[in-house]
């Protein structure tokens, strides 16, 4: 969309020389700017020429923190990463370990990761629909969003015990099984869910306002969004029928049924579309997990690797043997490096693992996808109005704790 | 799986045997150690030949103080169409990190290379920008190395 | 009945109280806090304002995104060494009375991150008046901070409070040498310019009253 002040009707640009270009400095303090996040903004009156990100403001280390902890304990650090999606951090961490290892999961742990990392994808986009229609003006959704979040939280705590911080996998399965009436709550949920979406479809979808500035906002084509690396459902707007769920399938993904929403329209409105469509279909895969429930162990066979029930561990030998070293000591992964790419709600979060044979790994790199995503806002805003800059960044759905790690 | 993923490495070596140093296969993935001067001329191969159009991650590692080569950097490439995953990986040593950069390929890798630089000190030759990206600008030192220290060198405190 | 009826009927015209009393009645009664959510910890603060757990009850009627309109700064999440200035900066900015928060695990100690990046405590930078542990912490725990900073501030004097002045909030920097240009192209066009005298305004600029001030 063409917004130059030369083609706004009636408007004569007198004297070219009187225009005059500001620099200014967006965040890193900001309400809109999703975290620490700091914008060099190159103006022309409201005309944005150039946005340049500046991060870092967040940077923690996490990567090194890694090297110095064992495997077991790097999972508490992942669910600081992404913090919208924590489940969605350990499982990648995990599953890269797991794949070094070679482990085979036992079904009713896949199931319930599905469950617990739908549960999960939905949460995050409602942070991600109230934040969104809080910078752009509509206050009452924010509101509503995280209602319907603070249910799913409490179903995470009830499996884990914390609300944003889970760690609810583990190499090998899981922490705990499920708490006894989860189901019955998790349906209560999904009871009222589709009645919330429809409440956000009201008051957002069909409002004019809405419509008016989020279309033919921040257009990136589709080889542009292959060429800066955007995945997930950045890439999904542009018309790219891409997700890892169906094409690189882990954890089971293969055998549930859903679709993934692809738009044409390469904007805001686009991605907004995308991600509303998303959590319908994330509602049908809980619902499909739900059913799929079956009483089975939730840890693999590795007793190297995986800690023993505490009742096991009361009354063997071997098995509290097992529990002192694997705490104690951790377990060793042979050498070797794996990539691991799942699809986060922001995108493909991979996990580059490489492992020198000792019980701490020697590499670990999280390649987030608001990263990448975050990359791509110099092309998606040159050209547009400040105000659209801060729609751009809602859609784009970035946590600065996966960017800055 | 691994079957298809040699059958692109056939085709590497078919492209130009000398692209190729040494190829390990492990947990269903296959890597390729590429000599860094023809790291560019690989990638493009695989990208305009062989339909590797995505980069999906391109990061370091440090082997170590003293093995030598100390640093790795490894290519992570995808393809939107066919879904199939290749590392490519160029080893590097202490005294000369310089490898050429992949930004005029895949736009992404600009960021991508700004955080190899920053934590590791991997000079990428060609990149339009190389300047630090997550650590503050005034800081010494790359963290990610293994002789950096955990904790830093010194505590920051105002008071 | 009323409030007035009770009132008219219990009291008189005239009431003495102690000023203290009043004005800390009326500062705690509304604590407007400053959007400092850094990670996590901003997410759990989010929630505490939302209708579930709502913060608005307790006075925080609106987070106020500048600085100079807060009066508290719950510093939410973990500070990075690239941060601190920043957080420094805009506890100087803030307006006499103010207090600070340091919510969460990272903000009190450093929290499970114990290396290069992070400060070891947010009291490293500014002086903090309530710590609430946890990672993160509950939306209850964030209500409960604040009753207790209310109930410090009842207990404070208005004689504590008097005016400081502080030279750091009130530098003025060139444009051109934000972090992000430095050493590039775009540092050396605007030095010429600034050296032509072609630029707009500096990048902050001291407001009248704190020009006013004398000393």
């Amino acid at each position: 969309m063409s917004t130059a002040v030369e083609n706004i009707p009636g408007v004569e640009v007198l004297d070219e020389s009187l225009e005059s270009q500001m620099t200014l400095s967006m965040g890193p303090q900001h309400p809109s700017t999703h975290g620490v996040l700091r914008l060099d903004l190159r103006l022309d009156g409201e005309l944005v020429i150039k946005a340049i990100p500046d991060i870092g403001y967040l940077h923690t280390g996490m990567e090194k923190l890694f090297e110095y902890k064992k495997y077991q304990q790097g999972i508490v650090i992942t669910d600081r990463m992404d913090y919208l999606n924590p489940l969605g951090n350990n499982l990648a961490y995990v599953m890269a370990a797991e794949k070094l290892l070679d482990l085979e999961i036992p079904e009713r742990a896949q199931v319930i990761r599905v469950l617990m990392c739908e549960l999960q994808r939905i949460a995050s986009h409602m942070v991600w629909l109230g934040t969104h229609a809080l910078d752009i003006g509509a206050m009452s959704v924010f509101f509503y969003c995280f209602r319907q979040r603070e249910k799913i939280l409490n179903l995470i705590e009830a499996a884990s015990g914390g609300r944003m911080t889970p760690s609810y996998f583990r190499i090998g399965g899981l922490m705990m099984d499920l708490p006894a009436g989860f189901e019955r709550r998790c349906n209560q949920f999904m009871a009222d869910f589709p009645e919330a979406m429809n409440t956000f479809e009201t008051l957002v979808t069909g409002n004019t306002i809405w419509q008016s500035r989020t279309m033919g906002i921040g257009v990136i084509s589709a080889e542009d969004a292959i060429d800066w690396g955007l995945t997930g459902p950045c890439l999904r707007g542009s018309g790219v029928d891409l997700d890892l769920r169906r094409d690189n399938p882990y954890t089971g993904y293969e055998t549930y049924d859903f679709e993934i929403p692809v738009e044409q329209d390469c904007d805001v409105w686009a991605r907004f579309r995308v991600r509303m469509r998303e959590c319908y279909e994330s509602y049908k895969i809980v619902r499909q997990a739900l059913d799929r429930l079956r009483p089975g162990p939730i840890k693999a066979d590795a007793p190297k690797v995986v800690l023993p029930d505490r009742d096991d561990m009361r009354k063997h030998m071997d098995s509290l043997i097992h529990h002192f070293l694997i705490v104690a000591e951790g377990f060793n992964i042979p050498p070797g490096e794996v990539y691991m790419p799942i699809e986060a709600s922001k995108g493909e979060l991979g996990v580059y693992m490489k492992s020198n044979g000792g019980p701490k790994p020697d590499r670990v790199h999280f390649r987030g996808p608001s990263f990448v995503n975050l990359s791509a806002l110099p092309v998606m805003s040159e050209g547009e109005m400040v105000a659209d800059v801060v729609a751009i960044i809602g859609s784009l759905d970035i946590v600065l704790g996966e960017i800055d790690r | 799986m691994t079957e298809q993923l040699r059958e692109f490495v056939d085709k590497l070596k078919g492209g130009n045997p000398n692209w190729i140093m040494e190829v390990v296969e492990g947990h269903g993935e296959v890597t390729v150690v590429t000599p860094r001067e023809s790291i560019a001329e690989a990638c493009a191969f695989l990208k305009n030949e062989q339909g590797f159009d995505m980069l999906a991650d391109l990061c370091g590692a440090d082997r170590g103080p003293e093995e030598d080569p100390r640093f790795e950097v490894n290519y992570h490439l995808f393809s939107t169409k066919h879904h199939k995953r290749l590392r490519l990986k160029v080893l590097l040593s202490e005294d000369d990190p310089h490898v050429e950069t992949v930004t005029t390929l895949w736009r992404t890798a600009d960021w991508h290379e700004r955080e190899t630089y920053d934590m590791f000190g991997v000079i990428f030759d060609g990149h339009p920008d190389l300047r630090r990206i997550l650590l503050p600008s005034d800081f010494d030192g790359h963290a990610l190395r293994k002789d950096y220290p955990l904790r830093g060198y010194e505590p920051y405190s105002m008071n | 009945m009323g409030l007035e009826n009770t009132l008219f009927e219990s009291l008189p015209d005239v009431v003495t109280v102690k000023l203290d009393a009043v004005v800390n009645w009326a500062r705690k009664s509304s604590l407007w806090p400053a959007t400092f959510g850094l990670a996590c910890c901003a997410i759990e603060m989010m929630n505490t304002v939302s209708a579930r757990n709502d913060l608005s009850r307790f006075g925080a009627e609106t987070f106020r995104a500048s600085p100079r309109q807060a009066d508290v700064m719950i510093v939410s999440g973990r500070v990075s060494r690239k941060m601190a200035p920043v957080l420094r900066r805009i506890y100087d900015q803030m307006p006499e009375p103010k207090w600070v928060i340091s919510m969460g695990a990272c903000a009190t100690s450093g929290g499970v991150f114990d290396n290069y990046a992070i400060v070891q405590g947010v009291d490293k930078i500014v002086p903090v008046d309530i710590y609430v542990p946890g990672c993160p912490p509950r939306p209850e725990m964030l209500v409960h901070a604040i009753t207790m900073l209310q109930d410090k501030i009842m207990k404070e004097s208005v004689k504590d409070r008097r005016d400081t002045f502080e030279p750091e909030s009130r530098v003025s920097i060139v444009p051109g040498t934000l972090p992000v240009t430095e050493g590039t192209a775009l540092e050396k066009e605007t030095e010429i310019e600034v050296a032509q005298h072609q630029v707009s305004r500096p990048y902050t600029i001291p407001s009248r009253h704190e020009k006013r001030r004398s000393s």
